[in-house]
C-alpha cells in the first residue's frame, strides 16, 4: 500500500488516474440508481459498445484529414449522444421494438468502429485498451474532460433530480403535471450516455456496464430511500475505484476486469444476505 | 343544503360531456356519450371490461382527444383543465421496488410547482397535510415496499390531494388491494366525497353504494341510474346474458331501437 501512496506522490499518470477515478466515481453512483430504478442498462450497454465507433472514427478521421483536436474522447461522447437520441426516439415516437434497436445500435457501433480502425492510417491503434479500459493511460486532459463531463452530469441531476425520479417512477402522473416526460427520459438517456464514455475509460466498452450498475444494486439491498442509494453507491464506486487502481498498481494486473471480478462478488454477497424478500 | 336549495343556488358544472364520440380504429368505443357531473356530486363509473371506462377516463385527463362531441372541465377544455385534477391510477402499475419514501411519492402531486432543485416549504407542508388526511402522517418516511397495498393505495390518493384538487379521479381504486384494510381505505374515501367533486371508476359494489350520489353505466355507450341500485340492475350490468338486455333498453330509451323487436 505504502508503495501505492508514494507512487502517487511521484507518478503523475498515477495522480491523474486516481484523480480522473474518483470524480467519475461521483457520477457512476449517482446515475447508476437511475439507470438500476428505471431498469434501462441494455440501453446504456448499447451505448457503451457504439462509444466504439465514435472513437474509431475519431482516429480515422483525425489521422486522415490532419485533425489534431478530433480526439478520441470528443468520438466518444458524439457517438454516445447520438445512440441515445436514437433509442430515445425510437422507444418513444415509432413502433419499433426498443430490443431490437438496442442490438442494432450495438452491433452498428462495435462494427464501424473495428473498421475505421482497420483503415486508419499510421501505428496500429491500441484496441485492447477500449475494450477492456486502462486507466493508467490517463493524461491530464483526459482528467480535465472527466472534470467537465461530469460536472454537466451531477449539475443537470442536481437541477431536476426531482422530476427525474417522478418520470421514473409514474410517467403518465408527471404528464399530467404538466412535466414533459419525454423530455426528462431523454434527458436520463443523455446523462447516462455521458456517464457510459467515463466509465469506457475507466473499464472499457466490455465492462464498464458492470461498474455502472453493481454499485447501485448493492447499494439498492441497503436503502429504499433514492438519494441514500446514490450516496451509498457513490462510495461503493470510489472505493472500487482507488482499491482498483492501488491493487493493480501493486499487482501488475489490468485494473478493469479486476473491479468488475470484486464488484459482481461484493454485489453477489449482498444479494445472498439481504436479498431474501 | 335542502333539496329546493340545490336548485336554486345553481350549481357549478364541474364535467360536462356532451355527444361524446371516440375511437382508436375503427369501431367506436364510446358513442354519443353524454352526461355531467355537478360540483360536489360524486359519481361512479361503472360496467364490464372492455366497455370503454377507462377511455372516458383519458379523454377526461386529456391524455386523448374525442372524435366528435366535447368534453369539458371547468367550462375549460381537459387539456387545460388539468391541474385541477387530483388523478389516482390503478396501483398494479407501480415497481414496489423502487426505492422511495411515501412522503416523496406524496410531493410529486407538487411536480408543477416545482422549478429546479428542491421542493419548497409550501409544497411540503400541503404534501405533509395530504398524508395527514389520509391518516398516514406517521408514514412519511417508510419506504414505499414497506407498506401495505390498502396503504400505497392511500399514499396515491394523498399524492392527488397534495395537487390541491377540485376534481379527484380515481381507477379502480380497490382493485388489488386486500379486504381487510379497505375498510379504512373507504373511510378515507367518505371524508373526501365532503368536500370535493369525485369521479370513480370501479367495480366495488361497497364503493358505489358508500360514495356514489349516482352511478353512470358505461358500455360502449353510457346511461345513468340514480342510487341505490336494485339488485336487479347490479345483475342486469354485470352477468353476461342479462346485460345485453340492459343495454338493449338503454338504447331503447335513447331513442336507438336497433336491437329491439317492436315496430
Amino acid at each position: 500500500m505504502t508503495e501505492f501512496l508514494e507512487a502517487i506522490q511521484r507518478v503523475p499518470l498515477i495522480r491523474y488516474a486516481l484523480l480522473a477515478g474518483i470524480i467519475s466515481s461521483l457520477t457512476f453512483g449517482v446515475v447508476g440508481t437511475f439507470v438500476v430504478t428505471r431498469r434501462i442498462g441494455y440501453i446504456a450497454a448499447a451505448i457503451a459498445h457504439s462509444i466504439l465507433g465514435g472513437i474509431g472514427a475519431s482516429i480515422f478521421f483525425s489521422r486522415v484529414y490532419d485533425l489534431p483536436w478530433l480526439t478520441p474522447m470528443i468520438g466518444a461522447v458524439v457517438a454516445a449522444l447520438i445512440s441515445a437520441a436514437v433509442i430515445g426516439w425510437v422507444s418513444l415516437h415509432t413502433s419499433e421494438r426498443e430490443d431490437t434497436i438496442i442490438g442494432a445500435i450495438w452491433a452498428f457501433g462495435m462494427a464501424s468502429g473495428l473498421l475505421f480502425m482497420h483503415y486508419a492510417p499510421g501505428k496500429a491503434v491500441n484496441l485492447e485498451s477500449y475494450i477492456f479500459g486502462n486507466i493508467l493511460l490517463t493524461s491530464k486532459s483526459d482528467v480535465i474532460a472527466t472534470v467537465v463531463l461530469a460536472g454537466i452530469i451531477l449539475t443537470l441531476v442536481g437541477l431536476f433530480y426531482h422530476k427525474l425520479v417522478a418520470v421514473c417512477f409514474d410517467e403518465e402522473f408527471a404528464r399530467l403535471r404538466g412535466i414533459s416526460s419525454n423530455f426528462y427520459y431523454l434527458l436520463l438517456l443523455v446523462i447516462t450516455a455521458i456517464s457510459m464514455v467515463l466509465l469506457v475509460r475507466v473499464a472499457g466498452i466490455i465492462l464498464s456496464l458492470a461498474l455502472l450498475v453493481l454499485p447501485a444494486a448493492t447499494a439498492s439491498r441497503f436503502s429504499r430511500q433514492m438519494w441514500v442509494v446514490m450516496l451509498i453507491a457513490v462510495g461503493i464506486a470510489l472505493v472500487y475505484n482507488a482499491g482498483g487502481l492501488a491493487v493493480s498498481y501493486q499487482l501488475d494486473t489490468p485494473t478493469g476486469p479486476f473491479i468488475v471480478l470484486v464488484a459482481s462478488v461484493v454485489y453477489g454477497l449482498s444479494f445472498l444476505l439481504k436479498g431474501k424478500r | 343544503m335542502s333539496n329546493s336549495d340545490k336548485v336554486i343556488a345553481e350549481k357549478r358544472i364541474v364535467v360536462q360531456c356532451e355527444d361524446l364520440c371516440f375511437r382508436y380504429g375503427k369501431p367506436w368505443v364510446l358513442e354519443d356519450v353524454s352526461f355531467e357531473v355537478p360540483e360536489g356530486e360524486s359519481l361512479c363509473l361503472i360496467g364490464p371490461n372492455g366497455g370503454g371506462k377507462s377511455t372516458l377516463l383519458k379523454l377526461l385527463l386529456g391524455l386523448a382527444e374525442p372524435d366528435e362531441g366535447s368534453i369539458t372541465l371547468f367550462g375549460e377544455s381537459c387539456d387545460r383543465a388539468r391541474s385541477k385534477i387530483g388523478y389516482v391510477p390503478q396501483s398494479m402499475q407501480f415497481d414496489k421496488m423502487f426505492p422511495i419514501s411515501a412522503i416523496d411519492i406524496v410531493l410529486m402531486g407538487r411536480l408543477d410547482r416545482l422549478g429546479f432543485g428542491r421542493f419548497s416549504k409550501k409544497c411540503r407542508s400541503v404534501a405533509a397535510d395530504a398524508l395527514d388526511e389520509v391518516g398516514l402522517a406517521d408514514l412519511a418516511n417508510r419506504p414505499f415496499s414497506d407498506l401495505s397495498g390498502g396503504q400505497r393505495q392511500r399514499v396515491m390518493i394523498a399524492r392527488a390531494l397534495a395537487c390541491e384538487p377540485d376534481l379527484l379521479l380515481l381507477d379502480e381504486p380497490t382493485a388489488n388491494v386486500d379486504l381487510s384494510v379497505e375498510e379504512q381505505f373507504l373511510e378515507t374515501l367518505v371524508e373526501l366525497r365532503k368536500k370535493m367533486t369525485i369521479l370513480v371508476v370501479t367495480h366495488d359494489l361497497d364503493i358505489v353504494s358508500l360514495i356514489g350520489d349516482s352511478v353512470l353505466c358505461v358500455n360502449h355507450r353510457v346511461h345513468r341510474h340514480t342510487l341505490p341500485l336494485s339488485g336487479d340492475t347490479i345483475k342486469e350490468i354485470y352477468s353476461g346474458r342479462k346485460r345485453l338486455e340492459h343495454d338493449r333498453r338503454t338504447r331503447h330509451t335513447q331513442g336507438d331501437h336497433s336491437g329491439c323487436r317492436h315496430d
